[in-house]
């Protein structure tokens, strides 16, 4: 499959069961699809959970993506979301190395700016946890690199569609 | 509700399935539910490997259009069944595999599951990419409803292969079992019916078109929709093809019948493909054997693309106009379509095409003093009644069979194409004979595919399935070793199976018939002594090592750039 195009969405309703996530990671494994992210949870119908899949590739791999997970049982319902028509987040925790005290107010003056939080404090470090589209984790993480991050740890993005649109099965 | 252990639960839901065989090998691991299968009006049927068992359950499956069930205990059991269900998935075959377990708690017994248990294998992780779907059960009264749902799911839509996982202490411990009707599956509703617009578009193509060609795959013949070709292809006076698998879905005696295409496909099919300008494609995965190159394939042609699987459409070629259904129904609502605005065509320069095409390049077989494949096989469809069924191996003899043997019927030709699997044909031929007992059962083999599952003989004389083999013996890995001569300049390297064991003997020692043909005289006779056999006939014929199949389509090349003779 061709690497050459932009990263994608794709949401899926899957039976909330033991084996789920491992039949759908199989079957980009098995095709040669690359997950570039996916987040799991559960959703407001008890018995489904929703998976939130980045994928890079082109028009064409998207489509087979999206047609071999509908060949699976239990992915219930499964669509692309169009980035301009979806609020996505991702949420990160940073601990960055900070002895400094210079260095500490500057890294928080940031923190305010980007509209993050200071979780966890200790002499040497300070973790933070900031929520936002990957692209604004992507801009803070690169000012902490002067600092020096000392572990970071990203959820991968979830996403729902603007307005009414829904993904929903109705019983 | 009904109290009653797993085991028998099992058993009586398979019977609500109109299961009446099972294919299989006992262990361990499946005890309780063997306990019952002499009260059960199931019969086993016990083979000697539990690949033999897979695939005489996925014989069964083809040749009946029902559901074919193998069964195997935990760990060896389980992963021996492997091939067998890879091969069903390749070829969309509708196959219930069950599979015993270690227990998963229980009374007695422990959990064992996930702890190393001896005979223990993961045969849900290892198969999950070789089914359609798989079950493990958790408890008895779980039963019912997932052998309703496995059987629902392997045979619909697209069918393929369905396992179910049973933990020994399922199978034991007695629940209140309710056996009414449970499917539920909100994941999975196939597409039969195919959407009108696509339809009314694909009428245009066909009825503008001047050169339309129909390729028939194995999806023709999964649906029952070989009336309908037949008709689709008289109405338009279009010429069909079929892929590997849909061999069978047409007459290949049929004026209009250009025979298979592929590596090894027929010139004819292979030539006017390309020369088309107008293609009906129904129920096939343009697989790479099928397409050769494909740029050049069926490059001018407009192209009409029906499959029940939309996950095929735009996979391995992009086309003009899909349709997402069954194959009978989209070709009866073509045909519906087509027949109200076409007068029936007659003769055209297309079809003078055909038939100018098959003259010169389906040329009879020569009749020399050596025995050859070409002039046997066609020998061998004179000898056998229409409603013959044929299975083949993997290699030479099946592409043999494929050039030279004409299918006349669906269901009559069954093999292994897509997984190619080697040892296929015989326990499919043991399958096939269960289902229809009354049909005489080939089995064209080559040697080396044949000594991979010959031990099936066992099965066939054990239980009184009497099929008859015939083994082109030319003691190589014939396949191999054609490429290794055509592309590697003739170094052989380990291809050679040696004279051993001698065919005859060996049917000999399991108490079936060896017969030794020479000569297309000694063919004929042979083939006529094991038709009135009521046992199992291996006919080994000896063949030349440097025979090749021919024609072929060198490896990148387009399919219309065959080389070599008919």
């Amino acid at each position: 499959m061709e690497k050459n195009g932009k990263t994608k969405v794709i949401a899926a309703l899957v039976e909330n069961k033991p084996g789920v996530l491992h039949s759908v990671a199989n079957m980009f494994r098995r095709r040669g699809f690359n997950i570039e992210s996916i987040t799991v949870g559960r959703t407001e119908q008890e018995d489904l959970s929703r998976m939130t899949i980045t994928v890079n590739g082109d028009e064409k791999t998207l489509e087979q993506v999206v047609k071999q997970m509908n060949k699976l049982i239990d992915v219930v319902k499964v669509s692309r979301l169009e980035p301009e028509n979806i609020v996505t987040r991702e949420l990160a925790l940073i601990k960055v190395n900070v002895p400094d005290v210079k260095n500490r107010s500057d890294v928080i003056n940031c923190v305010e700016v980007f509209r993050g939080r200071v979780v966890d404090v200790s002499p040497e470090s300070l973790t933070i946890e900031i929520t936002g589209t990957p692209d604004k984790i992507d801009a803070f993480l690169n000012l902490m690199k002067t600092y020096g991050i000392m572990e970071l740890a990203r959820t991968g993005i979830t996403a729902l569609s603007r307005g009414v649109r829904s993904i929903r099965i109705d019983e | 509700m009904t109290k009653m252990s797993g085991a028998k639960a099992l058993l009586e839901s398979l019977e609500r399935q109109n299961v009446d065989v099972i294919f299989g090998i006992l262990g361990g691991a499946l005890l309780p539910i063997y306990d019952h299968f002499g009260k059960s009006k199931i019969r086993h049927i016990l083979c000697r490997h539990e690949q033999g068992a897979a695939h005489a359950a996925d014989g069964y499956a083809r040749a009946s259009g029902k559901a074919g069930v193998c069964m195997a205990t935990s760990g060896p059991g389980a992963t021996n069944l492997v091939t067998g269900i890879a091969n069903a998935y390749m070829d969309s075959s509708p196959l219930i595999a069950l599979t015993g377990q270690v227990p998963s708690g229980g009374v007695n017994t422990s959990y064992m599951i996930g702890r190393d248990a001896f005979q223990e294998a993961d045969i849900i992780g290892i198969t999950t990419p070789i089914t359609k779907h798989n079950f493990q059960l958790r408890a008895a009264a779980e039963i019912p409803k997932t052998v309703q749902t496995a059987f629902y799911i392997a045979t619909t839509g697209r069918p393929g292969p369905v396992l179910i996982d049973i933990p020994k202490n399922v199978q034991t411990e007695v629940e209140e079992i309710d056996f009414s009707n449970g499917i539920q599956i909100r994941g999975y509703k196939p597409t039969t019916n195919p959407h009108p617009l696509q339809i009314r578009k694909a009428a245009e193509v066909l009825a503008e078109a001047e050169r339309p060609i129909i390729l028939a795959g194995g999806g023709v013949i999964t649906s029952n929709a070989s009336p309908e070709l037949l008709q689709m292809s008289e109405l338009l006076m279009a010429p069909v093809a079929t892929t590997f698998m849909g061999k069978g879905s047409f007459p290949e005696t049929h004026p209009l019948s250009l025979g298979s295409i592929g590596m090894h496909g027929n010139p004819v099919a292979n030539k006017l493909l390309c020369e088309a300008d107008a293609l009906l494609a129904v129920g096939t995965r343009f697989s790479d054997r099928s397409t050769g190159n494909l740029d050049s394939f069926c490059a001018p042609a407009k192209k009409i693309h029906v499959d029940i699987d939309s996950a095929e459409i735009g996979k391995n070629i992009d086309v003009d106009i899909p349709i997402v259904a069954d194959a009978k129904e989209a070709l009866k609502a073509l045909h519906e379509r087509l027949a109200k605005q076409l007068k029936k065509k007659g003769t055209s320069a297309w079809t003078k095409r055909v038939k100018e095409a098959k003259e010169q390049l389906n040329p009879p077989a020569k009749s020399t003093k050596e025995l050859k494949p070409k002039a046997l096989l066609q020998q061998l469809r004179k000898l056998l009644p229409e409603n013959a069924i044929v299975t083949t191996e993997v290699g030479q003899n099946q592409m043999w069979a494929a050039l030279y043997f004409n299918a006349l019927k669906p269901r009559t030709f069954i093999s292994s194409g897509g997984l190619g699997t080697m040892g296929f044909g015989f326990p499919a031929s043991i399958g096939a004979k269960v289902a229809c007992p009354d049909r005489p059962v080939v089995d064209i083999a080559g040697d080396g595919s044949f000594r991979m599952t010959e031990h099936e003989l066992g099965t066939s004389v054990t239980e009184d399935i009497p099929v008859i083999v015939i083994v082109l013996n030319n003691s190589v890995l014939g396949m191999v070793a054609q490429w290794q001569r055509m592309f590697y300049k003739g170094r052989y390297s380990a291809v050679k199976l040696g004279s051993v064991p001698d065919f005859v003997k060996l049917a000999e020692a399991y108490g079936a018939l060896g017969l030794r043909a020479r000569s297309i005289a000694e063919f004929a006779k042979a083939v006529k002594t094991a038709l009135k056999s009521d046992v199992t006939t291996v006919i080994d014929v000896p063949i030349s090592m440097e025979e090749d199949v021919t024609p072929m389509v060198p490896p990148g090349c387009g399919i219309n750039k065959q080389v070599g003779d008919y």
